[in-house]
């Protein structure tokens, strides 16, 4: 019999408990156990970021952590970034600028972009570049999804002020 | 959610902006890809793979596995049948696992289906394969090289009828004019090698597939495909099954370039699947995608080109090799038809594909053109220094236009050539100052594009809405496109239109999304649905106004009624044609299929200022203008992004992607770590001008975009290199070391 360890965290906002193996990634958790299949697996080496995920706060490939890990944490994944129905601005700024084509590293990009902005809410267009560097598009070109982060900020700061 | 700017258009839909349909699905997690289905009672499968390059199977004993915990079925090449070399299907079926022979590091040899993944790569580890290793050829030059071992035994070359194993491919001479008589006339003649390495299509999502094969023998299969009609038929094929024995659903695919178009997993899933009797699903690492799925061929491509004082481009003459990897294919003859982009009276090219021990290549976007562009752009640039005349004047005074030969000999139909080099030439890019210190190159790009067949399948419902149903995964936004389409002939919103990608089973046959065929191809299909409707529906307003149906006409959207009795009658709307139906002759449906003939060729400009740090290297790209002619763009931003994409892609494969063998033809750099793409810090913003040559050939003009734009970058990124140092680069990628050496050697 395998051993299994109970893991309690939050999920997106929710209390969550889910048994886990210690060598089940925290990505592979989040897909099988919680079903929370919008966090993808490119590579499985946290060179590509597509199952880019927030632990308390801060941004980190969940292929990189073990399940048990996860125990206490606040984890946020892209299944989160949007209230209801109401979406993140950059969940708009996406749609509305064709920032995405086969949209499979679309919910690592827009966890990594959430981050950035909620770190720094006016950004350049090279510290977008820099932040966003840990996560591979090979659809865009970048172009799009850049914009799409500059749109998002405008109009976060608009909201704002 | 509405689009954003129109620009000015006789189309009140085509060449709008809309938010693409299923866009909500993917910026809130909730789009299903292959790997994200789980079924009930689900195996996960795990691939046994050959560690020698080359090697002869002696034996596989299973009966360690078998017996491992929650091991419910394993399956070797003995599981399928053996299918003829001669037959076309037989590569395909050989790379998918191997038979008797394992041709490369990471060839399929055994699977195995379990409980749980941990339990399946542990089986996978315990199956025995006894190897007797073979001498491995892991390059052109090896494969060529006289008394060379024979680096796959079923290969035969193509069309010379010999019966011998060979490492050649194909061969394939184009020749027109003399060039003889070309050189001797020439007062410039420039002679160069240039050498590519493999690369990879990159694409984010690896392959994946679930497979269920149930109680009658019939088996389902979720699939990551650009055609899962190919999908299909290739899976019943390797099996010795019929087609109708499988139903084929796509899931949504994350990202292909051409490498999707190929199967891996499929035929194996479903055997696995038939023997555990449980669904099975199937994920690559992406180690395993790096390691035994297609990459782009490595190529070496001897070149010399004639010229006149007065820059007429007069002669061409060439040897271009190009590894298909461990199977045969058409590599190398793709390459030199791929030289259509100038007159050239004389033209002699021969295309030598080689066979050899490293992955069997796979198409990639414009496949084996980017090699031969480079090639051809980088003396066409030499020519115009040393003729010190303008890159781009060269060019325009060569190039081809409607009627001029293709390598092949065909003439070219209406196509936008001039009008792309002419974008660049007065674009804001073009006419502003080099920045200090840097280097400015220019290059050009050609592709084909194909017709080939489509079905679709447009409903209107009850309530005046549609469904617009097609058989070509989207792997771009071409959803968009078809209902953009569909809304422009029914005059209709196109958010009251839902495009979806329909099962094997649920629409008509439709070939794989390659070729920049979607929005061309289906598109007409979709648009041939639409007008069968306009006319059912105008019979319907007849009917419910009791005209006759020559008295109805369709204007932006409604049935205007004309001429008497009811000459001023209200337009019947879509919805009140719809809500009628049943009173009208039932149910509103039109299917249209074709085999789409005039694809029109696309060609593409790109204009790049670098900066080399001559310390280190390292090529900095400072400013990238992109102009390509899309016929008619029927959703700009997602044409924009084709050839952003294309382009960035290429600049990956210009500046740093490559495989790298060690000597016993393991790939040492199998991971995103390093094999290394670029990322969003490397590239700066890509500008792009859409041209808009309509292709008289499609009823919105459409030529298809997806492909080109990865052809240009190589070259124009060599070209402004050597603007700046005075360097020539001849082999890829053009990475700080070898840029670094190439500085000093100067």
């Amino acid at each position: 019999m395998i051993n299994r360890t109970h893991v309690h965290c939050t999920v997106n906002g929710d209390e969550v408990d889910f048994l886990a193996t210690d060598s089940t990634s925290l990505l592979d958790a989040l897909r099988t156990e919680l079903g929370l299949t919008g966090v993808k697996e490119g590579c499985g080496t946290g060179d590509c970021g597509a199952c880019s995920i927030t632990v308390d706060g801060a941004l980190n490939c969940a292929c990189l952590m073990f399940a048990p890990e996860a125990e206490g944490r606040e984890i946020g994944t892209v299944e989160g970034i949007a209230q209801g129905d109401h979406l993140h601005p950059l969940q708009e700024t996406f749609l509305e600028g064709a920032a995405l084509q086969c949209g499979i590293c679309t919910p690592g990009f827009l966890v990594a972009a959430k981050v950035l902005l909620d770190e720094n809410p006016t950004p350049t267009e090279t510290e977008i570049r820099y932040a966003l560097a840990g996560n591979l598009c090979r659809c865009t070109g970048y172009d799009k999804i850049i914009h799409a982060v500059q749109e998002a900020a405008v109009q976060l700061n608009g909201a704002k002020s | 959610m509405t689009a954003t700017e129109n620009p000015p258009s006789k189309y009140k839909y085509v060449g709008t902006r809309p938010v693409r349909h299923d866009g909500l699905d993917k910026v809130t997690g909730k789009a299903r890809f292959a790997a994200d289905l789980d079924l009930t009672g689900q195996l996960r499968g795990a691939i046994v793979r050959s560690p020698h390059a080359h090697a002869r199977i002696v034996s596989i004993d299973t009966s360690a596995a078998e017996a491992m915990p929650g091991v419910k079925s394993v399956v070797t090449g003995a599981d399928f049948p053996a299918i003829d070399p001669s037959d076309s299907a037989h590569d395909e079926a050989v790379n998918n696992i191997a038979r008797d022979e394992a041709l490369y590091v990471g060839h399929a040899v055994a699977a195995v289906a379990a409980t749980t993944m941990e339990e399946a790569r542990a089986a996978a580890a315990a199956v025995e394969v006894e190897y007797e290793v073979l001498p491995a050829v892991l390059s052109i030059d090896e494969a060529i090289a006289e008394g060379a071992p024979i680096a796959n035994s079923t290969n035969r070359t193509l069309f010379t009828g010999d019966t011998e194993p060979s490492n050649i491919a194909s061969v394939g001479p184009f020749q027109r004019g003399d060039v003889d008589a070309g050189f001797a006339a020439a007062d410039v003649i420039v002679e160069r090698t240039f050498t590519t390495k493999a690369v990879h299509q990159g694409y984010i999502e690896p392959h994946a597939c679930v497979a269920d094969v149930g109680q009658d023998g019939k088996a389902t299969i979720w699939a990551s495909s650009q055609g899962h009609f190919a999908v299909r038929s290739k899976t019943a094929k390797i099996l010795g099954w019929g087609t109708d024995k499988i139903k084929v659903t796509p899931a949504e695919i994350g990202g292909g370039f051409g490498g999707k178009t190929t199967i891996y997993l499929e035929p194996i899933a479903v055997r696995l699947s038939q023997k555990a009797g449980r669904p099975v699903k199937i994920v690559m690492t992406r180690e395993e995608v790096l390691r035994a799925t297609g990459p782009a061929p490595a190529s070496k491509i001897h070149m010399k080109m004639g010229a006149t004082k007065d820059g007429e481009l007069t002669t061409i003459q060439g040897t271009l090799h190009y590894s298909n990897g461990s199977a045969k294919g058409y590599a190398a003859l793709t390459g030199a038809m791929s030289i259509a982009s100038y007159k050239f009276p004389n033209l002699d090219l021969m295309a030598i594909g080689t066979v050899d021990n490293t992955p069997k290549s796979a198409a990639y976007r414009a496949p084996s053109a980017p090699q031969a562009a480079f090639a051809i752009e980088t003396l066409i640039d030499e020519v115009a220094d040393q003729l010190e005349m303008d890159p781009i004047e060269l060019r325009l005074k060569n190039a081809v236009v409607e009627g001029d030969p293709t390598a092949m000999g065909a003439p070219h139909p209406k196509i936008g050539f001039i009008e792309t080099l002419e974008a660049i030439k007065n674009s804001e890019h073009y006419n502003s100052p080099v920045p200090e210190g840097a280097g400015r190159g220019f290059g050009t790009g050609f592709w084909f594009n194909i017709g080939e067949q489509s079905s679709a399948t447009v409903n209107l419902n009850e309530d005046g809405t549609a469904t617009v149903i097609t058989g070509s995964p989207d792997i771009g936004g071409s959803r968009a496109s078809m209902a953009l389409m569909a809304a422009e002939e029914l005059g209709l919103d196109v958010h009251r239109i839902t495009p979806i990608v329909a099962d094997t089973e649920s629409v008509g046959f439709t070939d794989i999304t390659e070729g920049s065929r979607a929005t061309f191809a289906t598109g007409m299909a979709v648009v041939n649905a639409c007008r069968d409707l306009i006319e059912q529906m105008k019979e319907r307003a007849a009917v419910m106004r009791g005209v006759a149906a020559d008295q109805v006409a369709w204007i932006d959207g409604a049935a205007v009624i004309e001429g008497p009795p009811s000459e001023g009658a209200d337009p019947v709307s879509i919805a009140e044609i719809t809500a009628a139906a049943k009173m009208t002759g039932g149910p509103l449906t039109a299917t249209a299929s074709l085999n789409a003939a005039g694809a029109g060729p696309s060609f593409a400009a790109h204009l790049a200022d670098v900066r080399v740090d001559e310390e280190t290297g390292q090529v900095e790209i400072l400013r990238y203008t992109a102009a390509q002619d899309a016929g008619t763009a029927i959703h700009p931003s997602y044409v924009e992004g084709q050839m952003q994409g294309g382009s960035a892609q290429g600049i990956g494969w210009a500046l740093n992607e490559e495989y790298i063998f060690s000597a016993d033809g393991v790939m040492q750099n199998a991971g995103f770590l390093d094999y290394r793409m670029p990322v969003a810090s490397d590239l700066p913003m890509i500008e792009t001008i859409i041209v808009e040559v309509p292709n008289p050939s499609h009823p919105y003009g459409v030529r298809g975009v997806g492909e080109t734009g990865i052809v240009p970058p190589i070259g124009t990124l060599a070209n402004a290199i050597a603007d700046q140092t005075g360097v020539r680069m001849t082999n890829l990628p053009m990475s700080p070391p070898n840029v670094l050496k190439a500085l000093n050697e100067r």
